[in-house]
């Protein structure tokens, strides 16, 4: 899984994005690389962490998308594998030899197999049930990992202090450059493996299940199976996003991952459209600045904005940003969506 | 022995908390058939309503009664105002707009209460000749409360002609719409007693756990435990069920997982029924046809 992971071509996920793009669209795609690119040389230190930070939010999202928006199965507790990602770099830094960028890859694998794992009780519940059982294990975590059995490795409520990575191959690039530089690298392979997953045949099976089990069922496609592989799937991006998250922060600790957490990844997710990929972009953008803005109005404030638009965008618009860009894109530019992006006509049935 | 004695008594205590929000909770799902996750701040908002009001010198249980009558308001003005509209949306749509609303309540109440905490006083005083060395008086007033809760709740349904309409509503909608039930109403009731039950799980919990815009974030798991566990459809059961979950999360909290892995009891208990027996032990079992 991993071999193809680092395998897939980063560049030009235009390539990838319909069958016959246009030239505008690489324009566009180009565009945004070359400013996500050069962006850490325009902004100052601080920016540049808050930049990574998106692109981590990105990743987490992904995955919360894939599994809520495409598979219909409601996680509220993504939290908890962000933490299991970040507590396995963490761990690993802190015990063993391993270079840091080798932990990534294992995060995601442990993520992998603990979301199958939680995936398969989760096969029973529908709907309110599991959004329920998702929410007890966010509520769970932080306690969890302050638990005093595991303290030896996880350093119980004090955390785990690491260094951050510096750029290798004698790039003149700062830490704070160099770490965004490699979550863009794990944005944008996993963002094209993502697109290519719910492309292909195991996209349209994924989207069936939501769509109409019964029916998803009876086309021969396996249900059970395919649920637990999406919440694994889902699981290894948020475990991912830990990961990168704990080396950026340099630290892990029990209250990182509160409850709070897991839901900061909904309403980025909402926000963005959850049945949209590109729509994670817009949704992380927003959890990470919103808050600096309505911080200045009271430490209450985000919160409170946070629930009005959840509340707002499901009164007036359930598909979310993206759904109004295309909405506009649709209307006012009489463009037609091409067959290129036939998995994007067919999910705008959600929510 | 006597130690487990102790541990058993307040598990019942804190049980008699965890049944009145599991009680609420069924409420809303016999109602509507949603799950209420902004149940805890609903009931945490009318503990801070309930605070200020004692802070303005109100006798207690003056200000008691008052924050169930602006309780069942409130439950009642949430239903009609924002769960309406998407009431027969799809189960996403709901479950966001429940954590929204949950978002909405915690911050309001940082935002207005401040996030320090503060101490709430019991009304039953610490020296009663009910108070023993195995119960505190006031576990001992947090248990009869409860009781109380229940069985007025019982009479009410079972006595009075609105109760008797809300179960009809419950029960089958289009015929109590074609007998003249109010349907829409009877489950905007059903979101006002929740929301006054909840409070007084809320007043009954403050003088434990301190009264803080965070205080129910981990007695609700307890209560979605108990409603799990009892039946999510069958008030009694869901009590029963609170009941149960505070003695199984006190009595492995002392001598099995450790205070300090309590809350993962209520995961398990959530996993566990919903996995063995997704009807809990005294709901109904439904069969969809397909």
């Amino acid at each position: 899984m991993m071999a193809t992971l680092n395998e897939t071509p980063l560049a030009e996920p235009a390539a990838h994005a319909g069958r016959s793009p246009t030239m505008w669209q690489y324009a566009g795609i180009t565009a945004i690389l070359v400013i996500v690119c050069i962006l850490p040389f325009a902004v100052s230190g601080y920016r540049v962490s808050q930049f990574s930070q998106v692109l981590i939010y990105a990743i987490a999202m992904l995955g919360l998308n894939i599994l809520t928006g495409f598979n219909g199965q409601i996680s509220l507790g993504q939290g908890a594998f962000y933490a299991i990602g970040a507590y396995t770099t963490a761990i690993l830094l802190d015990k063993t030899g391993i270079p840091y960028w080798a932990t990534v890859p294992i995060a995601g694998v442990i993520c992998l197999a603990a979301g199958f794992l939680f995936g398969l009780p989760a096969l029973r519940l529908e709907g309110l049930y599991l959004a329920l059982a998702t929410l007890a294990l966010a509520v769970a975590t932080p306690q969890i990992l302050k638990c005093k059995g595991f303290d030896q490795w996880t350093g119980g409520v004090q955390g785990i202090q690491l260094d951050a990575p510096a750029a290798p191959f004698g790039l003149p690039l700062n830490p704070d450059r160099w770490i965004y530089y490699f979550c863009l690298i794990w944005t944008i392979a996993l963002f094209v493996m993502a697109r290519n997953l719910l492309r292909g045949r195991t996209g349209r099976a994924i989207i069936a299940i939501r769509d109409h089990p019964l029916a998803a069922e009876t086309m021969g496609v396996d249900t059970a199976l395919y649920k637990s592989l999406t919440f694994g799937v889902s699981a290894m991006y948020t475990g991912i996003a830990g990961a990168l998250s704990a080396l950026l922060s340099a630290y892990v600790s029990p209250d990182s991952f509160p409850v709070f957490l897991s839901i900061k990844f909904l309403v980025g997710s909402v926000v963005g459209g959850i049945a949209s990929l590109s729509g994670v972009f817009l949704g992380a953008l927003f959890i990470e600045f919103m808050p600096n803005f309505a911080d200045q109005i009271s430490k209450a404030a985000p919160d409170a904005i946070f629930g009005m638009f959840l509340i707002a965008l499901m009164y007036l618009m359930p598909k979310g940003a993206i759904g109004v860009l295309d909405f506009i894109a649709v209307r006012c530019l009489g463009r037609k969506r091409g067959n290129g992006r036939g998995t994007r006509v067919s999910h705008r049935v959600v929510i | 022995m006597q130690g487990f004695l102790h541990q058993l008594l307040s598990g019942l205590a804190n049980g008699g908390i965890y049944a009145s929000v599991a009680l609420a909770l069924v409420m809303i799902y016999q109602a509507t058939h949603l799950v209420n996750f902004a149940q805890g701040e609903m009931a945490m908002v009318s503990t801070y309503i309930a605070w200020a009001m004692l802070d303005a010198g109100f006798p207690y249980w003056a200000a008691f009664g008052l924050t169930l009558v602006f309780s069942f308001i409130g439950g009642a003005a949430i239903e009609r105002i924002i769960i309406r509209p998407v009431e027969r949306g799809p189960v996403l749509t709901i479950v966001i707009v429940f954590i929204g609303l949950l978002l909405i309540l915690n911050s309001l109440a940082g935002w207005i209460f401040s996030y320090t905490v503060k101490s709430f006083p019991s009304p039953f005083p610490s020296t009663t000749w009910y108070g023993s060395k195995y119960m505190s008086s006031h576990e001992v007033g947090m248990i009869v409360v409860t009781l109380a809760v229940l069985t007025l709740v019982f009479l009410f349904f079972r006595f009075t002609p609105l109760g008797l309409a809300m179960r009809a509503a419950a029960q089958n909608p289009v015929s109590s719409r074609l007998v003249g039930i109010r349907v829409g109403w009877m489950l905007a009731f059903g979101w006002g007693l929740a929301g006054a039950i909840g409070s007084v799980a809320g007043m009954m919990a403050a003088p434990i756990v301190y009264l803080d815009p965070n205080m129910m974030s981990g007695i609700v798991l307890y209560g979605f435990a108990g409603a799990l566990l009892g039946g999510i459809d069958n008030p009694w059961g869901a009590a029963l069920g609170g009941f149960l979950v505070g003695v199984l999360e006190n009595i492995a909290g002392a001598y099995v997982v450790g205070t300090e892995l309590k809350l993962t009891v209520a995961l398990v208990i959530i996993v566990g029924v919903l996995v063995f027996k997704p009807a809990g032990l005294f709901g109904r079992t439904l069969v969809a046809r397909v």
